[in-house]
């Protein structure tokens, strides 16, 4: 973790959410502070993608390389997106600064900046629109809430519109249901035009268009990844599992976010699904294959531009189509949920090539995915459980006493609330929730998402993810939770963090990583440890031996 | 003190005297006693037509609903119909909700820092205040509103006077066993809206977050709705204004054959101006969140994109990196790994 981050003590001690400085948001200016941002996009990606301003800047410089007509380029972003999204036009004109929404963001929580309030976030906005797209605000200027486009204005954009992860917890409680991640979309896109990214997006986004995932993995070393976790399985189970890639024919094409093949815990996940899936091709012939072109279940593009998404989301129904696979299973992951959801048929549908989805095992018709032909692992897998197609031993997760964080995308831009649930209590024994308020529709993001789960920005991650971590201290000290369960393959990577910093005593998994650990697989051998190579309940002497 | 609501207080106070004095001054009484409410009226009919227009003409380019419960799935989950609408009857029953009940607002929460024997602890609380006071004010505005609907129909309709009997009747039988308060009754309704309205006002100055994200847009129509409120209120309770020359007056307006009335005094004259105002300001102002309420793609929309493909109008097509662009720059290294591919050499 960063050197200079502060003590989680005196980063709690120094929010104050009543103290708004003595002038107007509008006469404060930004204050770009090391911690709280994440760099500048390298140009190498912004070129690659062929996106607008490639160039070295730095967000600290006075300079920041924009184009001579930038504000031009603004105001054209802002009116043509202005015609295009409905969503974006009603937001401007309608909140009335009720406050309702003031205090559900994780970020003013956290941080006690005023900016950081949902309402205020969407103000720094709307001050321009009203002084270039209404009369009362061209009339009457601040008076009426308008302020001209400036410099200072835009890196206000910048700096804040880059503390916002999109999670939409807003949203749930506005009265008009005014959703701030939609303004925070259209601000990023605006920001790309004039080359305004920051790097932890660009990059990922510029290696999944090449290689097919964030990570900027080839198709061999994804193999080769892939191939380890195979060892260790069989190490921990004596089973041999047998993936397949880029197989044509298959039935059903599996995608995943990267991260769970890259990095710990995530790739005990990723050992969880390889087991399922081996589980139920021997016992059922179920015929699987993952893909290495289309080897990213996220989206970093989503938190660039709708372009863009269009751009990495095409792999999916193009790599379907390709292999000729009745349909998509797709991994744990959050805002790749959300593309998926709510934006994929359109984008790129009509999915007209692939089948209705229907569970090959249970017979199951995925009604509710019969037009995108993608269903969720929890969906599939809470099928499977439900009609007793698994042999599952939930005492092999005796160690973990669990609680379940529900991620934004899933909860707020999906519903998919009890699936995973359902999955959870068949696998593992011990199960508290957290407290109401903080999870399900109301749940409390990473603090991390949309991109913001850089290094260099850990005081605001922290700060970020605060609300989160508390709620997780409150079962751990009530109930002695020491899991914290996700479905999404961020909340993996920046929960261990998190929860060294605020919660040291808790760990991180995702929801297959237990179903891998409780199904008894066939000719399994006797398991000893579980698939991170730490001692089953009761075995811990014949590790030793 | 506050720029902002100083800056509001005092335009509607100015308002206020413009109107009293153009009241009394008999050449300026056609001006505001006539033309300015028929301008107004043109301004809110016309502005607030045009603004839904200018909404519905921009594209819904996804669906985009917040969902707020669980998702339909499988058949044994029991889904949260109304917070997560799979059909379109699903997303009537919420928007009705929403307009009706205000049920978002309904979930608001106060979230504080407390201080636990093992460190801090954040709770999040119910907080009702803002919603009751919210329906109160929109509910007791509605039915002000429609009371004086009897100022414009002869005879008076019957729902308005069951309305009127209503409004007025728990009140005059409650305190005419204990003290005699004379006639005319007092209506519930305009002493709920002026403590509403100060209630929102109050919360606007003295919550230190909201206070900070209030502009001088927020506090003008809560003055402009108080200083309608409190001239109604004396006119009625205090000055006893001639109700029948009033009655005369409106129906002139709504015949549009308009006449002034007789022996009503500068009061009158604070009180259809600032009516005025707030038409006239309404259709440019926050107030349009009337209409913009129902067009808001959060809420108006089916969360059933998985099931039946929404269009985008605009969906233009964007460059992408095919399979085959891919298997061409990694080709070698696919086959030394053991991969498939499509082209051999
Ligand atoms: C479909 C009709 C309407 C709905 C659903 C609606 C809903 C709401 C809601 C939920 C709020 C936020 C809570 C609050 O701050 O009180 C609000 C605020 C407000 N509404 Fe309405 N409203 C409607 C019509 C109107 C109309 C016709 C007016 C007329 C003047 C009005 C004036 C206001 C004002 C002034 C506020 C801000 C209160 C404040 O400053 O705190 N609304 N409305
Ligand atoms: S809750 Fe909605 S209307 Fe109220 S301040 Fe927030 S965005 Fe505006
Ligand atoms: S979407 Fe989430 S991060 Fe963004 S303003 Fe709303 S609550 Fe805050």
């Amino acid at each position: 973790m960063a050197d200079d981050l502060p003590k989680a003590d005196d980063l709690l001690n120094k929010i104050d959410h009543n103290n708004s400085p003595p002038t107007s948001w509008m006469d404060t200016p930004v204050n770009i502070r090391k911690g709280m941002y994440c760099y500048a996009s390298s140009p190498k990606s912004v070129k690659y993608l062929g996106l607008p301003n490639a160039r070295p800047w730095n967000p600290l410089d006075d300079d920041w390389k924009l184009p001579d007509n930038w504000k031009e380029i603004v105001f054209e972003g802002l009116k043509e997106r202005l015609d295009k999204f409905r969503s974006f036009k009603v937001f401007m004109d309608i909140c009335v600064r009720c406050g309702a929404c003031a205090d559900k963001c994780h970020f003013f929580i956290g941080t006690g900046d005023p900016k950081n309030m949902p309402v205020l976030r969407a103000e720094l906005l709307r001050s321009v629109y009203r002084n270039d797209f209404t009369k009362a605000g061209n009339l009457l200027g601040k008076i009426a809430g308008a302020r001209p486009m400036t410099l200072d204005v835009l890196k206000e954009w910048w700096y804040y519109f880059f503390q916002c992860t999109e999670c939409r917890r807003c949203s749930v409680f506005c009265p008009y249901g005014i959703d701030t991640a939609e303004i925070t979309i259209m601000a990023r896109e605006i920001l790309n035009l004039l080359g305004l990214n920051i790097d932890w997006i660009a990059t990922p986004v510029a290696n999944c268009y090449r290689t097919g995932n964030h990570l900027g993995i080839q198709p061999h070393a994804f193999k080769d990844m892939l191939d380890f976790f195979v060892e260790d399985i069989e190490e921990i189970t004596g089973v041999n599992c047998e993936p397949q890639y880029n197989k044509k024919g298959a039935d059903i094409l599996f995608i995943t976010p990267s991260g769970d093949v890259f990095a710990d815990p995530g790739t005990y996940t990723a050992m969880g699904y390889l087991l399922l899936f081996q589980y139920l091709k021997e016992k059922y012939g179920f015929d699987v294959t993952w893909s290495t072109y289309g080897s990213e279940g996220g989206n970093f593009g989503f938190f660039t531009s709708h372009e863009t998404m269009k751009r990495l989301n095409s792999k999916m129904y193009a790599e379907a189509k390709r292999l000729g696979v009745k349909w998509i299973l797709g991994g744990e992951c959050g805002h790749m949920w959300r593309v998926i959801n709510q934006y994929m048929d359109t984008m790129n549908g009509p999915a007209d090539f692939l089948e209705e989805p229907v569970s090959p095992i249970t017979g199951t018709r995925f009604e509710n995915a019969k037009s995108t032909k993608m269903v969720h692992i929890a969906e599939f897998t809470a099928d499977l459980i439900k009609h007793n197609k698994l042999e599952l031993d939930p005492v092999r997760n005796d160690n973990v006493i669990a609680t379940f964080h529900d991620s934004c995308n899933p909860a707020r831009g999906m519903g998919m609330l009890d699936e995973p649930r359902f999955v959870l209590q068949n696998v593992c024994n011990n199960f508290h929730e957290m407290p109401p308020g903080t999870i399900r529709e109301q749940t409390f993001c990473c603090g991390s998402g949309s991109g913001l789960n850089a290094g260099e920005n850990m005081e605001l991650r922290m700060a970020g993810g605060l609300p989160r971590a508390n709620a997780v201290k409150y079962v751990h000290e009530k109930y002695g939770v020491n899991m914290l369960t996700c479905v999404c393959a961020i909340d993996r990577a920046v929960f261990p963090p998190l929860m060294e910093y605020w919660v040291p005593e808790v760990d991180v998994s995702g929801l297959h990583e237990l179903v891998g650990n409780a199904l008894i697989m066939q000719g399994e051998k006797k398991r000893t440890t579980d698939l991170r190579f730490e001692p089953l309940p009761g075995m811990e002497d014949e590790i030793d031996e | 003190m506050n720029v902002n609501y100083m800056l509001s207080f005092i335009i509607v106070l100015a308002l206020c005297l413009l109107s009293y004095l153009g009241g009394e001054a008999p050449g300026l009484r056609y001006l505001f006693g006539i033309a300015i409410p028929y301008l107004a009226i043109v301004i809110f009919i016309f502005g607030f037509i045009s603004r839904v227009m200018g909404w519905a003409r921009s594209a819904v380019p996804f669906r985009i609903p917040t969902t707020c419960g669980q998702q339909k799935s499988l058949p044994w989950i029991k889904p949260n119909r109304i917070d997560n609408p799979f059909s379109k009857s699903a997303v009537i029953l919420r928007m009705i909700l929403e307009i009706v009940c205000f049920r978002s607002l309904f979930r608001n929460t106060r979230m504080a820092f407390k201080n636990t024997k093992t460190g801090m602890r954040i709770a999040y609380d119910w907080e009702i205040f803002l919603w009751v006071a919210a329906l109160a004010f929109h509910y007791t505005f509605l039915v002000v509103l429609l009371r004086h609907l009897r100022f414009f129909f002869d005879p008076v309709p019957f729902c308005i006077q069951i309305l009127e009997f209503f409004d007025g009747f728990l009140k005059i039988e409650f305190l005419s066993n204990v003290i005699q308060v004379g006639l005319p009754g007092i209506y519930i309704s305009g002493v709920i809206l002026l403590a509403a309205v100060t209630f929102l006002f109050l919360r606007r100055i003295f919550s230190p977050k909201v206070r900070y994200i209030s502009l001088p847009a927020d506090f003008f129509p809560l003055f402009l709705i108080m200083g309608i409120a409190i001239t109604g209120i004396m006119m009625r309770y205090f000055t006893k204004v001639d109700i029948v020359g009033i009655k005369e007056f409106t129906m002139g307006l709504v015949s549009f054959s308009p006449a002034l009335p007789e022996g009503v005094g500068g009061l009158f004259y604070v009180h259809i101006f600032l009516v005025s105002v707030l038409l006239a300001y309404f259709p440019s102002s926050k107030l349009m969140h009337l209409g913009g309420i129902f067009l808001s793609p959060t809420r108006n929309m089916t969360a059933d994109t998985r099931a039946t493909r929404h269009v985008n109008p605009w969906n233009h097509p964007v460059k992408v990196h095919t399979y085959e662009q891919y298997e061409d720059e990694f080709r070698e290294k696919m086959i030394e790994a053991g991969l498939p591919v499509e082209k051999k050499e």
